[in-house]
């Protein structure tokens, strides 16, 4: 059986902004970034850079998610998240669905991981096991599927930044061909000092709040948290007593094939991402609304995906901006949180500001909005996801 | 799927004499000890000096078996590169941290960061080869390489690509590998006699192996891949023999219509259980063949599985078998199942061509 | 000058794992990136830690390496220039 539209059921996210979508959504609409000092990440950088840590201990976070003390930050974020995506949607065990669980992250349970290596380094004797045990990425999927009752197709994907874009359409892919009714799919990840560390070599840190797009940027900030949604079929719809946030109606996934970690300067994958998006969906590049970008601040990724912008929409580019200056890089969660915000976007209308902005790019100067607004006019929205590895990955979300 | 998938071509690095190997060599290569090495070529030859500095040893694994995959397809470029992996690059992860913990977050360089990402492998081979299609990397545990395959098929059958380069890649480290023991999983034994004499442990190993599967045939195609399932089973609730003659009856067949079972026992007596009720509803009517004597237990195994199954089917005999184990001809069909523990649970049926 | 020319090339090979090149082989005034060695962007960064690490000497920023990492002479004069006095 072959569904031809896939539409979105369920929403879910935990991040620097807050617990969950309600937090999250006030936030975003009071322009409150998310970005500030280290507290939970213990690091010699602790007072060196901003990041976007969400505002609970492990502590709280096991007590809220129901998992055991020690679990991985990343299983705690995913657990959250993707709870509520599946409350949301009004999934349970009961259905008789076919339900399926697509996860994505970059480095699993590093969190513990690196805990445990400190101390087997000296002495392999030593660190606990149990830090380790959910080191592989796949681990905290498999947790939280879980703990949801989600067993009949559970899949775990990394392609650095654009993990969860990927997850999310791979989900739907899976639902189209009939091998599942409906998804729970993005991703999550942890601050770790394993990424801070390998970002801060790479020197695209900003150790103040960044500033996407903006001339003078200096880098990116670091993020946290988790953001799913809850994909159907047409014949799980009809099953289920949940709203329908809007379409997935478009996707696509190209490889830069230009550097291991830099962008091709003519933004290549990115352009290619979009086009190729854009083509999956039918729609014609004027009938975007808005375009939630990578965005992530770095020189190089800005520049590259502005020179691709301003290469695919010309003079007629609509509105844009990038949530990361709310959230920060949240890596392999980015393209999950964003899915999330990007779906709020063609349900109410959210125009999000590109925050901190002032000075638009000498070379690819792009103009995104500034303030929060609200445009009931929006029916399309397109999400960008662009990784290490040359993995570029776009979205696109469609009103119904 | 409606649509015909045929396995053209294969490069597989293993702890057997894979690498390069027209028609594989009869004898296997034992191994003793707790783990099975891959045999590796000499990447120098096959890369350069200049390109393998930047390459970690499972991306030069995953990249030479992935070139040799390419070379026998008679293809310039894939459509698409989809890999799977459980641990991904663990040399340059270790690497990394190793250098946080001696330099206390100090003075690191880039290097083995930007080659620690688990989609490492797959993006080198499309940076190697300047491939801008379709790239993703799978892992999902001991699932990682089905479901890429899976994905890999998934394109397919949507119409727009033709041929996909699919992988299944892990590595030994001297570090994972002394993490993994402290979980008592392995045993010191030796290969030939791992699955003979089982006991409480398996044997550690590793591997790359590369498939190009195509919708289109071709007069070197190995094999068909008829059907492949997989199942996630953690509270063990799933009676494998019924699951698989299930399987087999959606698509009008019967377990009797399977010429050859490859069956991924480990030699370790806590997982090769699994395999008890589909051994007994075997009985006497097709051999058996093992394939982790020769590969060592890792999670994208199966790989090594499926390598094993299409050569099967091209050379008409299992690879480091002996000479009178079975004779496979046109019209054969091939099962292979794997259990890892953890609750995976593999399928994959291929026919000749 | 001489001996620091020499030591700087024996540390670039070693840092950037360049096995096939002898210190001979590397000219003085060769450029390092695009042509000439054509090394990259990663490599840039591996050789600022470099710097850091055996001269004492900190670049500000990526966009500083461009001109200092410009050929192996240029390295070795700019430690000359910053390298901190004991």
């Amino acid at each position: 059986m072959h569904t031809s539209d896939i539409y979105v059921a369920g929403l879910g996210v935990i991040s620097a902004l807050g617990y969950d979508l309600k937090a999250n959504r006030h936030a975003l609409q009071s322009g409150e970034s998310g970005i500030g000092a280290i507290k939970h990440l213990k690091t010699i950088h602790k007072d060196v850079f901003s990041v976007g840590e969400v505002k609970y201990s492990n502590a709280d976070l096991e007590q809220a998610s129901h998992l055991p003390p020690g679990t991985s930050r990343t299983a705690l974020l995913s657990s959250i998240a993707a709870r509520e995506a599946y409350t949301n949607a009004g999934l349970h065990p009961q259905t008789g669905l076919k339900i399926g669980f697509v996860s994505a992250n970059s480095v699993g349970g590093m969190d513990k991981s690196e805990d445990f290596y400190s101390a087997f380094s000296n002495d392999h004797h030593k660190g606990k096991l149990r830090d380790v045990v959910g080191h592989e990425c796949g681990y905290s999927t498999e947790l939280v599927a879980r703990q949801l009752g989600i067993h009949h197709y559970v899949s775990t994907i990394s392609t650095a930044c654009s993990s969860s874009a990927n997850a999310i359409f791979h989900a739907a892919r899976m639902i189209a061909a009939g091998y599942l009714d409906v998804a729970v799919a993005g991703g999550a990840e942890s601050l770790t000092r394993f990424t801070l560390n390998g970002f801060n070599t790479l020197m695209i840190l900003d150790p103040n709040p960044c500033k996407p797009l903006d001339e003078n940027r200096k880098g990116l900030n670091l993020g946290e948290g988790a953001g799913y949604v809850v994909l159907a079929s047409e014949y799980a719809l009809s099953k289920l007593d949940t709203k329908v946030y809007c379409r997935l109606s478009g996707w696509h996934n190209v490889n830069d094939a230009f550097h291991q970690t830099a962008s091709s300067p003519d933004g290549a994958g990115s352009y290619m991402a979009m086009q190729g998006a854009l083509r999956k969906s039918g729609l014609r590049k004027e009938e975007i609304g808005y375009i939630n970008l990578h965005g992530t601040s770095t020189q190089n990724n800005d520049l590259s995906e502005g020179t691709a912008l301003i290469r695919l929409f010309g003079e007629a580019l609509p509105k844009l901006s990038s949530t990361k200056a709310y959230t920060g890089h949240t890596l392999g969660a980015s393209g999950g949180i964003e899915a999330v915000f990007s779906v709020m976007s063609v349900m109410d209308g959210y125009v999000y500001p590109n925050l901190r902005f002032e000075t638009p790019m000498k070379d690819a100067p792009l103009h995104p909005v500034t303030s929060f607004d609200i445009d009931r006019s929006i029916r399309h929205v397109l999400s960008n996801s662009f990784g290490f590895g040359g993995n570029c990955s776009s979205l696109i979300f469609s009103a119904t | 799927m409606t649509k015909k998938v045929y396995i053209r071509s294969v490069g597989m690095i293993s702890p057997q004499v894979t690498f390069a190997q027209e028609v594989p060599l009869g004898i296997s290569t034992i191994h003793e000890g707790r783990r099975m090495n891959a045999i590796e070529p000499d990447y120098k030859i096959i890369f350069g000096p200049k390109s393998i500095r930047r390459m970690s040893r499972i991306i030069r694994m995953g990249s030479a078996a992935a070139v040799e995959c390419m070379y026998h397809s008679g293809l310039i470029m894939p459509d698409a590169i989809i890999t799977g992996t459980a641990y991904g690059c663990l040399e340059d992860t270790i690497i990394f941290l190793n250098k946080m913990e001696e330099n206390k977050e100090e003075m690191l360089t880039p290097t083995a960061f930007i080659q620690s990402t688990h989609n490492s492998v797959g993006a080198q081979i499309a940076l190697s080869i300047k491939c801008q299609g379709y790239n993703n990397t799978f892992v999902n545990r001991g699932l990682s390489f089905e479901q890429a395959l899976l994905d890999a098929m998934l394109l397919i059958e949507e119409g727009d690509v033709t041929n996909v380069l699919v992988g299944g890649i892990d590595e030994i480290t001297n570090t994972s590998h002394a993490i993994l023991s402290r979980f008592d999983l392995y045993r010191s034994a030796k290969s030939d006699l791992l699955i003979e004499q089982p006991g409480k442990g398996t044997m550690a190993g590793e591997g790359a192996g590369f498939f190009l599967i195509s919708s289109e045939a071709s007069t070197s195609d190995m094999a068909v891949i008829e059907h492949l399932s997989m199942k996630f089973d953690p509270d063990e609730k799933l009676n494998t023999a019924q699951w698989i003659n299930d399987v087999l009856s959606d698509l009008q067949m019967k377990l009797s219509d399977i010429d050859l079972f490859i069956l991924g026992h480990n030699g370790d007596l806590r997982n090769d259980g699994t395999y008890e009720s589909l051994q007994q509803a075997i009985g006497d009517s097709a051999p058996i063949a093992y394939f982790k004597h020769l590969c060592g237990e890792y999670p994208t195994a199966s790989s090594f599985g499926l390598w094993l199954a299409a050569s099967s089917l091209k050379n008409g005999r299992v690879p480091f078998s002996a000479e009178d184990f079975l004779q496979l001809d046109a019209s054969s069909r091939v099962l292979m199942y794997n259990s890892a523990s953890n609750g995976h649970h593999s399928l994959m049926l291929l026919s000749a061509c | 000058m001489d001996k620091l020319i020499h030591d700087l090339k024996v540390q670039i090979i070693a840092q950037l794992n360049l096995q096939d090149l002898t210190p001979e082989e590397i000219g003085d005034d060769q450029p390092l990136f695009a042509e000439g060695l054509g090394l990259d962007s990663i490599d840039a960064l591996e050789l600022i830690v470099l710097l850091q690490q055996q001269y004492k000497v900190k670049l500000a920023s990526a966009e500083e390496g461009q001109t200092v990492l410009r050929s192996v002479r240029t390295i070795a004069e700019y430690i000359t220039r910053h390298q901190p006095q004991d």
